[in-house]
């Protein structure tokens, strides 16, 4: 009898341990307005790639999603929760752009309208699958029955007025070719998606820093009260804003220093990390990657067409 | 049965001392690459033989990877090999006169071990080696100049650039070719076999021997003494020559 007992409680303990239980927990940013603040932190089968920020706005009519998150289990303890909170039906889903993280949560709204700037749904339809590959590699069983689904309606920048909230989508583009902004005039609030990293460096498989510098400026011009980054903090000032464009800029030009002085790929990637970035997480990786991304252009503008011999 | 004990600890003795080192990585294939590529000879791991690579690679179709056997004197040759790619053999470089040190990008198709084998004048091989961790798939896939079908244009041109640096200047050379691996679909291996690097007089200063793992358009990047003018000669596997000279 108390061997059965122990076994039961092993089995507990064991279940508990694997329970894929992302914890959300959504917090209030501004009148109607949560968040649900991701880690500052690269997948990892420990986080289960809950390192994003998703947030909802709960109108008179229903509820707006902005983003559904890494995974099939995320989008399912995401809705979950959303009609916890609110009790309310949702009513459409925001996608700001096609990186992996931001929508792999969409099969569990098949029922909802999922909007998306066109380069988005391009996007998750070109590369969706090998993105789902990669993801099963980094966070494994937290994904388990994800499965590809692209938005289901075109975005068109311009305002909206929606269950009393007068919604603004912005079409911009920079961290990658199509990245939606949502702007709500009501609140003040201003769903940034990854144009805007708050103490996380910013990432670049998809990004044209000049595109993405310009990108920042106009945002910095826009009225909001709130500011919700793609991922870190949510903040009521645009220091996240100056941050990443900091950070670019700063990229931008060691990469070009770099290139300039003959520096293999290897070697840009030790860079050292400047001082006024000491608190930005995942600093010295996302270095990595960038120069990934980045070097090459710059490193064969270095370089002469050499005199053809016979 | 005692005596029997004896002997039999004995012989496990022998063993040890006769096996050479257990590898840092616990590869399944490290026995495989040592008798296939080191020819089953004599080798030591070596923190004297610095492998760079990043731990997880962004982009499974160029690895960075960089290596510095400069602190070994009277280098004979230098193999790179990767574990568990399909096509394990990278390069081989055999530096003349200029430091034992290169970059250079390599496809990788899984997460795999990278080895730097440099044998010295002993005849004992050097070995460095690090872990690159890869969403894959990077040897199976035909070059963007092959799909694209616009390699032909630009087959075997030469890009280069000399910085004049305090002990050692910088020569970084890119050569235009796709590096097919034969592995994709109906494309036929396709890959640069060997490069030499002299100076301006002819001079060698080093020997490269490249295989298919190596990246579409090869980018290298050496240390070359005080030299600032090279002439590059070599072939690719079709007979098709890459002539080039390069100054600053």
């Amino acid at each position: 009898m108390k061997i059965w007992w122990l076994t039961l409680l092993l089995l507990n303990g064991a279940v508990c341990a694997n329970d894929f239980d992302y914890a959300l927990q959504p917090q209030q940013i501004a009148a109607d307005t949560y968040v649900i603040e991701g880690k500052t932190e690269d997948f990892s089968k420990a986080n289960g790639g809950f390192i994003v920020n998703t947030g909802f706005i709960v109108t008179r009519e229903g509820v707006v999603v902005i983003d559904t998150g890494v995974s099939r289990r995320f989008g399912e303890q995401q809705r979950a929760a959303i009609e916890k909170l609110t009790g309310k039906k949702i009513l459409r889903v925001y996608i700001t752009h096609h990186h992996p993280d931001h929508f792999l949560g969409n099969q569990v709204y098949g029922d909802v309208p999922i909007y998306a700037l066109p380069a988005t749904r391009d996007g998750i339809k070109a590369e969706g699958e090998t993105f789902s590959g990669n993801m099963y590699r980094l966070i494994g069983d937290w994904m388990r029955d994800t499965r590809i689904t692209a938005p289901t309606h075109e975005a068109k920048a311009g305002k909206e007025t929606i269950g009393g909230h007068e919604l603004e989508v912005i079409a911009l583009q920079g961290h990658t070719t199509g990245d939606l902004v949502l702007f709500d005039h009501t609140t003040g609030v201003l769903f940034a998606g990854d144009l805007v990293f708050n103490n996380r460096a910013a990432t670049t498989p998809h990004a044209t820093l000049k595109a993405w510098l310009q990108t920042l400026d106009s945002l910095q011009a826009l009225p909001f009260k709130t500011l919700v980054p793609g991922h870190g903090n949510v903040t009521n000032d645009p220091v996240p804003i100056t941050q990443t464009r900091a950070w670019l800029q700063w990229l931008e030009t060691a990469l070009k220093d770099a290139a300039a002085n003959g520096l293999d790929m290897t070697e840009v990637m030790q860079t050292p990390i400047p001082e006024a970035f000491k608190d930005v997480a995942l600093a010295q990786n996302e270095l990595r990657r960038s120069v990934s991304h980045l070097y090459p252009v710059l490193e064969q503008a270095n370089l002469k067409p050499a005199k053809q011999a016979e | 049965m005692f005596r029997h004990g004896r002997w039999l600890l004995l012989c496990l003795l022998c063993q040890s001392a006769g096996a050479a080192e257990p590898d840092p990585l616990n590869s399944p294939q490290w026995g495989a690459m040592h008798s296939r590529f080191l020819k089953s000879e004599p080798y030591v791991f070596d923190d004297n033989v610095k492998v760079d690579a990043p731990a997880d690679a962004e982009d499974s179709l160029n690895v960075p990877v960089a290596f510095d056997a400069s602190a070994l004197s009277g280098i004979q040759e230098i193999v790179v090999v990767s574990d568990l790619n399909p096509l394990p053999h990278v390069l081989n470089f055999r530096p003349k006169t200029v430091p034992a040190s290169l970059a250079f990008r390599m496809k990788l198709q899984q997460g795999s071990p990278i080895r730097v084998a440099a044998k010295t004048a002993d005849g004992v091989w050097h070995v460095g080696s690090t872990y690159v961790n890869a969403a894959g798939g990077g040897c199976t896939l035909p070059s963007v100049g092959t799909s694209s079908g616009d390699w032909s244009k630009t087959l075997g041109q030469v890009s280069a650039n000399v910085w004049e640096r305090a002990e050692n200047n910088r020569l970084r050379i890119r050569v235009m070719h796709p590096m097919d691996t034969g592995l994709a679909s109906g494309i036929p291996d396709f890959y640069i076999e060997n490069l030499n690097v002299k100076d301006a007089q002819g001079n060698l200063l080093a020997e490269l021997d490249l295989y298919e793992p190596i990246s579409e358009n090869p980018m290298l990047s050496l240390d070359v003494g005080k030299v600032t003018t090279f002439k590059l000669e070599g072939r690719d596997n079709n007979g098709n020559k890459i002539a080039a000279e390069v100054a600053r």
